[in-house]
């Protein structure tokens, strides 16, 4: 199970304002290419896609490939309207979804 | 004592090699070629302008295994006119693909940064493609010093 992911937005804008929103997930991102001591390959398993909805609706996606460094890292941009709740969500190669939210106040 | 330093050399020599094979060697690289491949699969027959692309990379990466990468596409990002999504290939790693940014309206700007894995000194191609199908290209080379064999 990944750990749980760390988000900076803030919690109030103005109107119609872009605001910026760091994310990051605790994960080792396996390449598949690394081998072990006995030189066997570690299997790859990494954060393949990274998604954040804004009151349901999309605001910014991600398919991410085994070149993004561990601990997968994004930063991006929402233009908000109204107040509502940001849903972010991590999948991983074998299938479990991380998700996170956070509300903001738009006044 | 002049045994024992050279069999001291050749134990950090062959650390440094199995240090090698641990990183990305384990598969050739995958070169321009491939990088050309994945950017056609995606532009689907269509050219690519140059232009209209910021691509932020340190010119110098002391550390291949975590350099930061920050994309910029210059567009109104309107519902009538925005990026909707930004390829990201490698010229120089052991697979092409690095990530794709999907965009929409609501992100306000066509701007994201991450933090990507670079095998060696190479090029990083960006394409980004608009709603309206149109496509444009950047790329910049970024030189890798650790973790990429002096590429």
């Amino acid at each position: 199970m990944a750990e749980k992911p760390r988000l900076k937005l803030p919690k109030e804008a103005k109107k119609g304002a872009v605001i910026e929103i760091k994310t990051l997930i605790p994960h080792a991102m396996q390449t598949g290419l690394v081998k072990d001591k006995d030189g066997k390959a570690i299997p790859r398993k990494i954060i393949n896609k990274f998604t954040a909805e804004f009151n349901g609706k999309p605001v910014f996606s991600a398919n991410i490939e085994p070149a993004v460094a561990a601990n997968p890292y994004l930063q991006f941009t929402a233009k908000v309207e109204e107040s509502g709740t940001f849903k972010f969500s991590w999948t991983d190669d074998d299938g479990t979804v991380t998700t996170a939210e956070e509300q903001i106040t738009v006044s | 004592m002049r045994r024992l330093s050279r069999r001291a050399a050749l134990a950090a020599g062959a650390g440094g090699v199995a240090l090698s094979v641990v990183g990305w060697h384990g598969k050739a690289r995958a070169g321009v070629k491939e990088a050309a491949d994945e950017v056609a699969k995606f532009v689907g027959g269509a050219t690519a302008e140059k232009g209209k692309i910021s691509i932020e990379l340190p010119e110098i990466a002391e550390n291949g295994s975590t350099v930061p990468l920050t994309v910029t596409v210059d567009a109104p990002m309107t519902a009538e006119n925005y990026v909707s999504d930004v390829l990201v290939v490698s010229e120089g790693n052991p697979n092409p693909g690095v990530i794709t940014f999907h965009f929409t309206p609501m992100s306000g700007k066509a701007e994201a940064q991450t933090r990507i894995r670079l095998a060696a000194t190479q090029n990083i191609v960006v394409v980004a493609k608009t709603n309206g199908g149109q496509f444009y290209t950047a790329q910049k080379q970024v030189k890798v010093t650790i973790g990429g064999c002096g590429g």
